[in-house]
Parts: structure tokens; C-alpha cells; sequence
């Protein structure tokens, strides 16, 4: 099976740059220079590259939103990982930074910006040293600064790290925090491609996204298409967590089959139990049910199913867990992480986490369900960003397919799995 | 001109309106926290979801522009609902202490909770989020962050007018809590307009407290007496008293915000009234009525000319009468008194503190109307020499103070004229000194207009009737001018501003309905 991106990865001298040109690095940066900006976004459209971050837009198609006139751009890197379940762009910045950074100088160049900026999760401080020292690397070596590998191409690239927001994973909350602003998504439209990062033109990309770049480069858009399934260009990083053999990141080809990368892949459930549920795409999507995992990984199929591939990250769930302390504690996080900024995501997601709480700890009441239910219609699509609906679709999710466990722990007044964590969440 | 059918009304709005304003001109109130027409949009209460036709979610009206052809509902079922919704969640938290808030009766989540809501609380009293209440933040403001819906208009209001910035939010979700910086409570002449521009009762006026229940109020269209600015506002009042008053938005002089001093302007109506008209004769204070008080005032001032000759007779105007009296005591003086000695100051006590914003260094409302009825001020240090000399025998000033003189010395000034009429609403060194005091109405008991220091005159309407005995100086003029001799027949402000209208150049063309509510310029070349 060919990889676009972890090939590598087992070498632990790869982020260094030495390593990293040995093996083949900064080549396709060079080719890049010597064609032209259609050609460069042609051959990603070509490669159907969807963007890794979760919304999976396709990225080609997104850097030709930019406006034909000659405002100053901004490219800025998406690296605020912090979908819980997902760890996989942490993962490409410890082991292979310069995959990054290499295409990031494909994508500015393409783009016509010259000003770069990586806006790196607070807590990812290891990889934003290694990300930093790459950088440094790279300067030193032309591939980055002035005049690269004398194109008269200019490009400076900054690492910003974030101070400890969810929210700022979302574009705009993102540029407004990388502006010093406090980090409140903006109202769109205008989107960043018109009106972004300091008032200019900017593209948001994920990590994921801009580390194929160079493959993509060196290799061919349609080379790279035809690694994964239709519409869904080239492998993905999967990382798998939860009661599985061998968690870790995967690099799978888009359109994996899920009951293989838990099964095959990640050696199936630990311990031989049995699977109750699968968290898909990160926290944010819907749920599936053991008799629903037998589906193709990739954007058109989840959603054909009603859930999301969404930023790759896989939640393994076995027999014998509780699925309203997990959905308890996914509430927890919603609430925590709310901006605060609109009204319904403000108020429903601490209202979620009041309801949910109560129901695990045994104090629910007939009602409850619909309440839930409600107050996702309530919130849902009524919001400045999507949050609303990160929060609202897990509810959705667990509410309809573990319905009858909710009324268990309403009905008997505690938690059919002894709540060892009241305190911790009530 | 974009075309869009609004409720399966088609009408026609303005590139680049908003559906919000689109909605309003079709008299569609779509309702609305965040959304304040002067400030920048914010589009965060999502109280104003409509639906728009083919737009997959429910849209802001306050932040979405118009497009030809659009088709837009506020009043389906789903914008119901929605709107139902947010209003649900906007009150999980609240402390619903409506009988203890001074903004009950003018409140945004009461009027939209009777209009959309409705409901009954399916929130627990145990499970809400108690945060800070009562917090002095400096200025006129008082703080109750469990009131408030984070609506941010406070936040951009500071950023926008004053520029000061002094309100953040802080924390998030729904500990989200608006406040100051640490130790630096609100810094701006302007912090008044937060308790407006908040939609609930979070910011509430430290003057305004507990003092009323706001639907015992009446209200009237004025303006501010505190500078030549020439505020719009409404004011306030219950019965004879005045409680506060509001910002009236008008875009051409104060879009719709006032500063904290004309804010508290409105107390003069209230406290240290003059009530009787009083004669004062070797130290005994007589109060004989109207009738006996005005003769005598016309008596002193014509036995004054008729032993001293006109020039022993000075009339001090003051600034903080209307265009209509400055006229007439212009006329009073010209042609009935014939005197030359007729001034005015527009100096105050004080430090004349002025900025870019509202606040004008001349703390009158009307000098440009003076100087443009043909009261100059340039005679009045002149005239208080006279005054000092001993050359007049007789003085009639209008108004509660001598320019910027201080108490003793107006005391000490006017010991040296035989006889001083006065014309005022306050108590002041000037009452006292006065020998025969009339009281006027205060800026809320009569109609008349103001000019601005941009020209512009504006209009302002009795609310109540004079406190006590008082009158308007309107009366009080014609009244001392008739006893000489002038005939006049004015009916209230409007018979006069029609004269000045027909032979005053600047006010050519002006009527009194013409000025409305929001104004008028006076001629460029009263304005030059």
C-alpha cells in the first residue's frame, strides 16, 4: 500500500532537515516553483483533496476563492487539533515538520501570499518547538524567506500558539485569536477568503491537508485521487482510540472500510469483549451502532449514514460502558468550551450538560429526553459558528440509538453501571 | 433597488439594506437584542432568525443584507419556534427579579417574553449561574451581571463613541460575565448612555434607582440646557417632578447618545425652586401676586428712565432663554425701554470643558440664537462697569446667573443698583440680591425653541405645568412690556417664532411645524 505521509515516520530523524532532504524532502517545492499557480491548484483539484480538518471541503476548489486583485494574502495553518478523539496533525508536526512546511511554501506560492502563519493548540508545546526549530532549518536553507531557491519568491512563516480554546479550531475564531483578539468566531459572510486574518484575503488549511501537498507535487493530482475512493483523493491519518488492541494513528487510503481499521487494522476490540459504539469522526459526530461500521471511511458514505468522517478521529466504545456518562462527559466538554458569544450555544450547551449530568446521576426525569431533544432544535443551525451543532449532534446521536439506556438510568433513578464518578461531574 | 417579498408583501429597499431595516420600513418589527442601529453589528443574541427562501438555515436579519428577489418570512413557523427558543434560553439563567428592577415596565426580555415567549420555565431555580450583582463599574452605572443577556451593545458602545473600551466580556459559555478591568472602573463623560443602550436591567442608572416606576412616567420631547450642542431629548417626569432624562435620536446633532452633565441637567426643575413672585423692600419679603409684582417691576424700571434718562437702564439677557424670549426681551429693551444697555454672557463658572464627541465649551443652549436675534455679548464686561459705577439705576436680569461670577461678588455688584428685577427659576445669589424676583418656568414647564452652536434650532415642549407660581418668561416679558405700554398680543411661543421668522434673516422661512421634532438650520448666512 503506497502512503503519501508516514512513510518515514518510524525514522526519529525525520523532522530534522538533513533527514528529511535525504529521503526525498523539498523536492517537489522545487517543481512547484517552476510551475505556475493554475498548474499547482489544478493538479490539487485534480488530486480531490478534501480538507482533513472536518468539513472536508475540497481544497483545490477553496483557494480559488481569493479574490482576483492584488491584496496581500495570508495562508494560515489550522493546527489547533483539538476534536477530542483526534490526534492526528500532532503526529505530522513531531515526526514530520518539514512535510508541513513544505507544503505550506507549495500552497503560499500557489496562492501568492506571502505571509504564513501555523496557529498551533497551546498545549502542543513539543510541536511547536520542533515545528520551530524546522522552521529555522528551512530559512536557513532558502526554503523558506526571501527569494526562495532564487523564484524571487518570498514567504515568511510564523508559529502562533493558541492559549487553550476548542473554539479556535473554528476559522474565524481562529483568525480573530491570531489577531490578539478574543477568540469569538466572526459572522460570515464576509468569509476569510474575502475579508480573513488583518483584514486581508486569507485560506485556513489544516495540517493534514497541506502535508500532502508535496506529494501531491511530486506525484500527480490523479495519482494521488485514485489512492482513495471516488470524490476522496489520497490516504488519510485515522487515529483510533479507545478499547481497541492498538490504538494509534493509522494512514489508511480514503474509503477504508471502518469495521476494518477496528478490526484489521487496530487488531479489534481489547480483550475480545464486544463493541457497543463508535464515535466515527471525533466527539462532534453522530454515533454508530455496531451494525452500522460496516461502511466506507470516507465523507459521501458517513454521510449517507448519517454521521461524519469528520477530523479522522475513531472512538472505540466496548459492552459494559455507560453511555450517558459518555455522553455526560462529552457534555462537560461542550459546555466548558462554549465561547459564550451567542445565545443558544452559550445557554444550550450548559443546559445539556444540567440535564445529562442529572441523568447519569440518577436524578433524571420523565421529559428529559424530549428536553434534550428540543433544546437541540433549539440551538442547532441557529448559532454564529457550528459549535451548536458539535454539541447538538452527539445528543442527536446517543439520544436515538441508546434511547432505551437513557430511560433505564431515568426509570430506575442511578446508573445501571455503578456511577464510580459522581463528584467528578455533577 | 432591490425587490424582495417580505411576508408576501413586495417592496423595494436600498442596495445593501438590511433585512432587519428592510422589515422595519414595512412597519415588520423583527425582534432584537444585540442589533442597535448606531452600533456595529454583532449578530450574537440570534433573536432576528428569519427564513429566507432556498437558504438552508434561518438567517440574522440584523447582519444579512437584501439581494433582488429574495423571499423572506419572520413570521413562519419555524422563525416561531426559533425565536421562542432563544428567548427560552435566554431566561434559563435570568434572576426573573422584575419586582426589584428598575428596567421592568421598559425591559427587552419582558416585552419579547409577553410578545413571543410565554412559556413556563423548564429550568431549575437550583441549576442557574449566579454571577456578580450590584457592582458600582464607575460613572452613572450600576452592574448586575445576572441580568444580562451578553448582548455586547455596552462593549461596542464604549468602543465606538467614547472610544474608551472600559466593558470586556470575560470568561466563557455561561459564565460569560461583562465587567471592568480590574481597578479601572468606567472613564468617560458618556457612561449614561449604557444604562440605553442596555436592553435589560443589567446596567441600570445610579440616578434613576429605585427612585420610579418607570410606567408613572410621562414624557416630552426637549433638549438639552447643559451646552450649545443642543442634545435631543425626552423628558421624564411624573406629576411636577422630573425624573430623568433620555437621549431623542436625532442624527444631525446627537445621533442617539448625551453626556453625563446634561444628563443630570434636568435636577435644576427639581431642587431650590423659585415658587412666588417675591418683592424684597428694607429687608422684608412681600409676596403680592403676579399682577402687583409685574406693575412694580415696570414701574422701577420706568421711573428709572424717566428720572435717569434710558441709558440708567440695563437689561441682562441670559443664554438659557429661548429664541422667542430673547426676542422679545430684545424688543423690550429696544423699543419699549430705549435703552442701549442690553447684554449677555454665555461665560459660566466652571473650566469650559469641551471634547470632540458631544460636549460643547459653552455650557448654554442658546448664545447663537442671542447673538443672531440681535443680543450682543460683546457689551457685557462694559456694562457691568456701568453696573460698578453706580450709572444704573434700574436692572432687569434674566436668568439664574451673572456670567462667571462668583456669589459675593454678583452680591457685591448689584448693592450698587437701586433697584434689580430678575427673572428666574432658581434660587442664586441673583435671588437674593434681587428686589423684585419673578419666577420663570423651568426648561420642562414651556415651549419655545433653542439655536445650536451649529445653527440648527430645535424645538422643545412643555411637559407639565410651572411649578408653584411660576411662569413662563414668555408671560413675564409681555407682561412688563404690556404694563409700559407695548400692546402685544403673542400666543405662546409659536405666535412669536412666526415674527422672528418674518423679520429675522437667519429664520427665514423657518415655521414653527416646519422644525418639527428634529429641527432646522437657520440660513446660511445666519450661520456664516
Amino acid at each position: 500500500m503506497e502512503l503519501v505521509l508516514t512513510t518515514h515516520f518510524g525514522n526519529d530523524q525525520y523532522h530534522a532537515i538533513g533527514t528529511y532532504q535525504e529521503l526525498g524532502g523539498y523536492v517537489a517545492l522545487k517543481k512547484a516553483l517552476g510551475m505556475t499557480s493554475d498548474a499547482i491548484i489544478d493538479e490539487v483539484k485534480k488530486a480531490s483533496l478534501r480538507g482533513r480538518g472536518g468539513a472536508g471541503f475540497p481544497a483545490g476548489i477553496k483557494w480559488g476563492f481569493l479574490p482576483k486583485n492584488d491584496r496581500p494574502r495570508v495562508l494560515v495553518i489550522n493546527a489547533d487539533e483539538g476534536e477530542p478523539g483526534t490526534f492526528k496533525d500532532r503526529l505530522i508536526m513531531s515526526r514530520g515538520p518539514h512535510l508541513l512546511i513544505e507544503g505550506i511554501a507549495i500552497a503560499a506560492f500557489a496562492l501568492n501570499a506571502h505571509m504564513s502563519y501555523i496557529y498551533i493548540r497551546g498545549e502542543f508545546v513539543k510541536e511547536a518547538n520542533i515545528l520551530n526549530e524546522a522552521i529555522d532549518e528551512a530559512y536557513a536553507k532558502g526554503f523558506l524567506g526571501k527569494n526562495i531557491l532564487g523564484s524571487g519568491f518570498d514567504l515568511d512563516l510564523t508559529v502562533h500558539r493558541g492559549a487553550g480554546a476548542y473554539v479556535c479550531g473554528e476559522e474565524t475564531s481562529l483568525i480573530n485569536s491570531l489577531e490578539g483578539k478574543r477568540g469569538w468566531p466572526r459572522l460570515k459572510p464576509p468569509f476569510p477568503a474575502v475579508v480573513g486574518a488583518f483584514g486581508l484575503p486569507t485560506i485556513v488549511n489544516n495540517v493534514e491537508t497541506l502535508a500532502d501537498v508535496p506529494w501531491i507535487i511530486t506525484n500527480g493530482g490523479e495519482k494521488f485521487a485514485a489512492l482513495g475512493s471516488e470524490k476522496n483523493g489520497g490516504t488519510r491519518l485515522i487515529g483510533v482510540s479507545g478499547w481497541v488492541e492498538k490504538p494509534g494513528v493509522y494512514e489508511l487510503p480514503c474509503g477504508t472500510n471502518l469495521k476494518d481499521i477496528i478490526y484489521k487494522h487496530c487488531g479489534g476490540i481489547k480483550n475480545g469483549k464486544a463493541l457497543k459504539a463508535v464515535i466515527p469522526g471525533g466527539s462532534s459526530t453522530v454515533v454508530l451502532r455496531p451494525d452500522e461500521i460496516d461502511v466506507a471511511y470516507d465523507i459521501e458514505s458517513m454521510a449517507k449514514i448519517g454521521s461524519a468522517s469528520g477530523s479522522g478521529g475513531v472512538i472505540v466504545i466496548p459492552e459494559g460502558t455507560c453511555m450517558v456518562r459518555i455522553l455526560s462527559v462529552l457534555m462537560n466538554f461542550y459546555a466548558h468550551e462554549s465561547c459564550g458569544q451567542c445565545t443558544p450555544c452559550r445557554e444550550g450547551t450548559g443546559w445539556f450538560k444540567t440535564i445529562v449530568s442529572r441523568i447519569e446521576n440518577g436524578k433524571g426525569r420523565p421529559g428529559d429526553i424530549e428536553l434534550l431533544l428540543d433544546i437541540c432544535d433549539n440551538i442547532m443551525g441557529r448559532t454564529v459558528c457550528p459549535l451548536s451543532e458539535a454539541a447538538g449532534m452527539p445528543v442527536k446521536g446517543f439520544l436515538t440509538k441508546f434511547r432505551d439506556e437513557f430511560e433505564q438510568h431515568i426509570r430506575d433513578q442511578k446508573c445501571p453501571y455503578g456511577n464510580k464518578f459522581q463528584s467528578a461531574h455533577a | 433597488m432591490p425587490n424582495i417579498i417580505l411576508n408576501g408583501l413586495q417592496i423595494s429597499v436600498p442596495d445593501g439594506t438590511t433585512i432587519l431595516n428592510a422589515a422595519k420600513q414595512a412597519g415588520i418589527e423583527i425582534p432584537h437584542y444585540c442589533y442597535h442601529p448606531k452600533l456595529p453589528i454583532a449578530g450574537s443574541c440570534r433573536m432576528c432568525l428569519v427564513e429566507v427562501e432556498k437558504a438552508p438555515k434561518l438567517m440574522t436579519a440584523c447582519s444579512t443584507t437584501v439581494t433582488d428577489g429574495m423571499v423572506v418570512f419572520t413570521d413562519s413557523e419555524k422563525v416561531r419556534k426559533a425565536v421562542t427558543g432563544v428567548l427560552e434560553l435566554m431566561l434559563i439563567h435570568h434572576p426573573l427579579d422584575c419586582p426589584i428592577c428598575d428596567q421592568a415596565g421598559e425591559c427587552g426580555l419582558q416585552d419579547y417574553y409577553m410578545k413571543y415567549g410565554l412559556h413556563k420555565s423548564r429550568y431549575d431555580l437550583e441549576d442557574k449561574v449566579h454571577k456578580t450583582k450590584h457592582q458600582d463599574i464607575g460613572g452613572q452605572i450600576m452592574l448586575d451581571s445576572e441580568r444580562c443577556i451578553l448582548c455586547s451593545r455596552c462593549v461596542r458602545f464604549l468602543n465606538e463613541v467614547p472610544k474608551t473600551g472600559e466593558l470586556e466580556i470575560s470568561q466563557r459559555a455561561n459564565h460569560s460575565e461583562i465587567g471592568i478591568f480590574p481597578g479601572r472602573p468606567l472613564d468617560n463623560h458618556y457612561t449614561g448612555n449604557l444604562a440605553d443602550v442596555c436592553p435589560v436591567g443589567a446596567l441600570t442608572s445610579k440616578d434613576f434607582r429605585f427612585k420610579c416606576r418607570v410606567w408613572f412616567l410621562s414624557s416630552v420631547k426637549s433638549v438639552c440646557t447643559g451646552c450649545a450642542n443642543g442634545c435631543n431629548i425626552d423628558a421624564h417626569f411624573r406629576e411636577q417632578t422630573m425624573y430623568r432624562v433620555k437621549p431623542r435620536v436625532n442624527d444631525a446633532v446627537n445621533q442617539a447618545w448625551m453626556c453625563d452633565f446634561g444628563r443630570l441637567e434636568y435636577k435644576k426643575a427639581n431642587e431650590g425652586r423659585i415658587l412666588e413672585p417675591t418683592l424684597r423692600q428694607g429687608g422684608s419679603d412681600r409676596t403680592p401676586g403676579w399682577d402687583s409684582a409685574l406693575a412694580d417691576v415696570a414701574f422701577k424700571l420706568k421711573d428709572a428712565v424717566d428720572h435717569h434718562g434710558a441709558e440708567a437702564v440695563a437689561v441682562i439677557a441670559s443664554p438659557q432663554s429661548s429664541n422667542e424670549e430673547l426676542f422679545l426681551i430684545r424688543r423690550l429693551a429696544d423699543e419699549i425701554l430705549g435703552t442701549p444697555n442690553l447684554s449677555f454672557t454665555s461665560r459660566v463658572a466652571g473650566d469650559g470643558f469641551a471634547d470632540e464627541i458631544l460636549i460643547k465649551a459653552d455650557k448654554n443652549p442658546n448664545a447663537k440664537g442671542a447673538g443672531l436675534l440681535g443680543i450682543s455679548d460683546s457689551g457685557f464686561d462694559a456694562l457691568l462697569q456701568k453696573i460698578a459705577d453706580k450709572k444704573i439705576k434700574a436692572l432687569l436680569v434674566f436668568g439664574n446667573v451673572l456670567g462667571d461670577l462668583a456669589d459675593n461678588e454678583v452680591a457685591t455688584l448689584l448693592s450698587a443698583v437701586p433697584f434689580v428685577g430678575l427673572a428666574g427659576s432658581n434660587e442664586s445669589a441673583l435671588s437674593r440680591a434681587a428686589h423684585a424676583v419673578l419666577p420663570t418656568a423651568s426648561i420642562f414647564e414651556r415651549s419655545g425653541t433653542f439655536t445650536n452652536s451649529a445653527g440648527r434650532v430645535q424645538r422643545f415642549e412643555a411637559g407639565f405645568l410651572p411649578r408653584g407660581n411660576a411662569r413662563p418668561d414668555l408671560d413675564i416679558v409681555t407682561g412688563i412690556a404690556n404694563r409700559l405700554g407695548a400692546g402685544w398680543t403673542f400666543e405662546g411661543a409659536a405666535a412669536v417664532f412666526a415674527v422672528i421668522s418674518a423679520s429675522v434673516a437667519p429664520f427665514a422661512g423657518l415655521t414653527y411645524e416646519s422644525l418639527g421634532d428634529q429641527g432646522q438650520n437657520v440660513t446660511e448666512a445666519g450661520n456664516a
